[in-house]
């Protein structure tokens, strides 16, 4: 497929309000054709940042440019980008048609073509033959898809979308999760995505940009950030895992009094967190060479239907008493095995897998 | 449990439902009994005496009178005339003022409230004497517009059309600011942003999104400003200075100067009846739950 897509270029883009630093200094390049997700908790500037890629927001500094164009004095309505919002923001006093089609009729496109490309984006958006629908008796998810098709039915080279799944309920969310990303690859088009709901994230990015605090902390592959994360803070963010304090002294690693044996050997000596993902845990088998072993009780044990989930307190007097949480997939012979609460516990970490944070 | 087919406890929860319903309608027992007082019982007696001739019987001659008499035809026309261009300069002072303050933020936004409040809260003889003060022949604005020069003779404000409508529109305007105010605080601003993101510019996105969400709030104050104008009283009646004689106060001369309560109920019964279908003709283009600011 012929790219027209544009790429986006974010340099030093700072916003604040008052003392409040909403973006500091925020450099970006999104290459044309990606599917990038803004990632962050709430009141981390995600939604700031793509509100000045929109040109609803004016940032103190700093400059954006689609493709080589700057567009950072330039009004949203010139910038030809199509935007999905949280609460769909759809007209309520016009119909399906009219909602799709109002961006061709600002364009003094003509009816019949306007009529054609409506009912195109209708049929991508998987809505053929509800254009006469009022919004009004639209459902949820419906909405959601005619906000999209009245996005794209200008065909516009850039997408940008604020939290648009997170009106829906769950089952209907993941569903849309894989269509959005579809829907992305089949119109190639550079598409900026913002959410708080590190999964979804996950599911659809070709590559997350972490934000928090107004500042870009980690730019990856949603693989990259998912094993190798940048700091305690993504680490925690993103996934599930347990954090356990450890030393590191010149290139020895102790937790507690045990020593253990890390991924990566940190340059400086100091304080670190080893980060743990559950299912990375295996129940110990001590023939296994190349893993950390840690002994404990089984504080709580949960079944959450799709697996099994451990809390375990390591032995006070080795780990200083840290709780491991480990996931273990249902229906696996070891179930049968399974300590019960109360009962010791020993379980395993490949050296591949121990990850240091700061 | 197996399911018996049984219905437990059905007669129970029914009874429960049931009570709930009365004691909901309970709460609007003192309402009622208070509009049958007040208004239902009142409203009929109004429109027996209208059916009264001067000789005590039962008549059409009020009715005959008002359309014969050339005196009640001016009259209706200066009532429609008046609350007309009332309701109209009101909407054009009224709807930028409006569409400002839902723009501000909330603090500022009450703040401009208050002041749309005070005046509407100050008692409408103390505001109608101050426009006199303010605008009669030896007053207050003549004086200082002679003292600078401006004007050499005193400009005619009162005792007249103009003078009607400026104390008249100063009275209503915040009928209309309340209830277009409520409607376009509830406009989705996210509405605004998507039709500029589409590729409307703000002139475009305010005729084509903003203005069309926001015509029931309009239609509500106006409406509400049109028919307080139909039966205003006060106002054009001191500022009128007589000269601007409407219904209401034809009911009261009818009243006071010729102890005529026939003719009197009969504008009455007109004055009603026209209220009336204009809020019928009006909740046929706008739901009434949005007429009163709801959406």
């Amino acid at each position: 497929m012929q790219s027209n897509a544009l790429n986006i270029s974010i340099n030093s883009i700072t916003k604040t309000y008052g003392d409040f630093h909403a973006l500091n200094d925020v450099n970006l390049e999104i290459k044309s054709g990606e599917f990038l997700t803004l990632l962050g908790p709430s009141g981390s500037g995600k939604t700031t940042l793509l509100m000045v890629l929109a040109g609803f927001t004016r940032p103190d500094y700093g400059s954006v440019k689609f493709g080589e164009e700057e567009v950072i004095l330039k009004p949203p309505h010139l910038r030809e980008i199509g935007m999905v919002f949280q609460n769909y923001a759809l007209f309520p006093h016009m119909n399906v048609e009219e909602n799709v089609g109002y961006p061709q009729k600002l364009r003094g496109v003509r009816k019949s073509e306007t009529k054609h490309s409506v009912d195109e984006a209708l049929s991508t958006v998987k809505l053929d033959g509800l254009g006469k629908r009022r919004v009004s008796e639209l459902s949820g998810g419906q909405k959601q898809r005619v906000a999209l098709a009245r996005a794209i039915v200008f065909k516009p080279k850039i997408l940008l979308m604020d939290e648009p799944l997170s009106a829906l309920d769950k089952k209907l969310r993941e569903e849309m999760q894989i269509e959005l990303r579809q829907l992305h690859d089949s119109l190639n088009i550079t598409t900026v995505y913002v959410t708080h709901d590190q999964k979804e994230a996950l599911t659809m990015s070709d590559r997350i940009a972490v934000i928090n605090g107004g500042q870009l902390m980690q730019l990856d592959t949603p693989n990259e950030i998912y094993r190798r994360p940048n700091n305690a803070f993504i680490a925690d963010f993103i996934g599930e895992s347990s954090l356990l304090s450890v030393k590191v002294h010149g290139s020895t690693t102790y937790m507690g009094a045990s020593e253990i044996c890390a991924n990566q050997t940190p340059g400086r000596d100091g304080d670190y967190l080893l980060m743990v993902r559950p299912e990375k845990l295996f129940l110990a088998d001590k023939t296994e060479k190349d893993a950390n072993f840690f002994d404990g009780r089984v504080e709580e044990s949960i079944f959450q239907g799709e697996s099994q989930l451990m809390v375990i307190k390591l032995d006070p007097e080795i780990y200083g008493g840290q709780e491991l949480r480990m996931r273990l997939p249902n229906g696996s012979e070891t179930m049968q095995a399974l300590p019960k609460i109360g009962e010791k516990i020993s379980v395993g970490l490949r050296f591949a897998d121990s990850f240091l944070v700061d | 449990m197996v399911a018996t087919g049984e219905h437990i406890n059905e007669s129970d929860l029914k009874k429960l439902a049931q009570q709930e319903k009365y004691q909901l309608f309970g709460l609007t027992v003192p309402y009622l009994i208070m509009v049958s007082a007040l208004i239902i019982i009142p409203i009929g007696w109004l429109l027996y005496m209208s059916f009264i001739g001067r000789d005590g019987t039962l008549s059409f001659e009020n009715y005959e009178r008002m359309i014969k008499s050339k005196a009640y035809l001016r009259i209706f026309i200066t009532t429609f005339k008046i609350s007309i261009l009332t309701t109209l300069i009101c909407a054009l002072l009224g709807y930028p003022l409006a569409y400002f303050m839902s723009q501000l933020s909330n603090r500022w936004a009450n703040i401009c409230m208050i002041g749309v409040l005070i005046p509407f809260w100050t008692s409408l003889l103390v505001r109608t004497y101050a426009w006199l003060v303010l605008l009669q022949r030896k007053g207050v604005i003549n004086n200082m517009a002679i003292d600078l020069g401006i004007i050499s003779e005193p400009i005619k404000f009162v005792h007249n059309t103009s003078g009607t409508l400026i104390g008249m529109v100063h009275i209503m305007l915040p009928f209309l600011i309340l209830p277009l105010y409520a409607n376009m605080k509830a406009i989705d601003k996210d509405c605004l942003k998507a039709a500029s993101s589409l590729g409307a510019t703000p002139t475009r996105a305010f005729w084509t999104v903003f203005f069309p969400l926001s015509i029931p709030g309009l239609l509500a104050g106006l409406l509400i400003v049109f028919v307080l104008c139909l039966g205003f009283y006060v106002t054009p009646a001191v500022l009128g200075g007589g000269k601007v004689i409407m219904a209401a106060m034809k009911i009261s001369s009818n009243i006071e100067l010729y102890f005529s309560w026939g003719a009197a109920s009969a504008l009455g019964v007109v004055l009603l009846t026209v209220t009336a279908f204009i809020l019928y003709i009006t909740s046929k283009l706008v739901s009434i739950d949005q007429l009163s600011g709801g959406r």
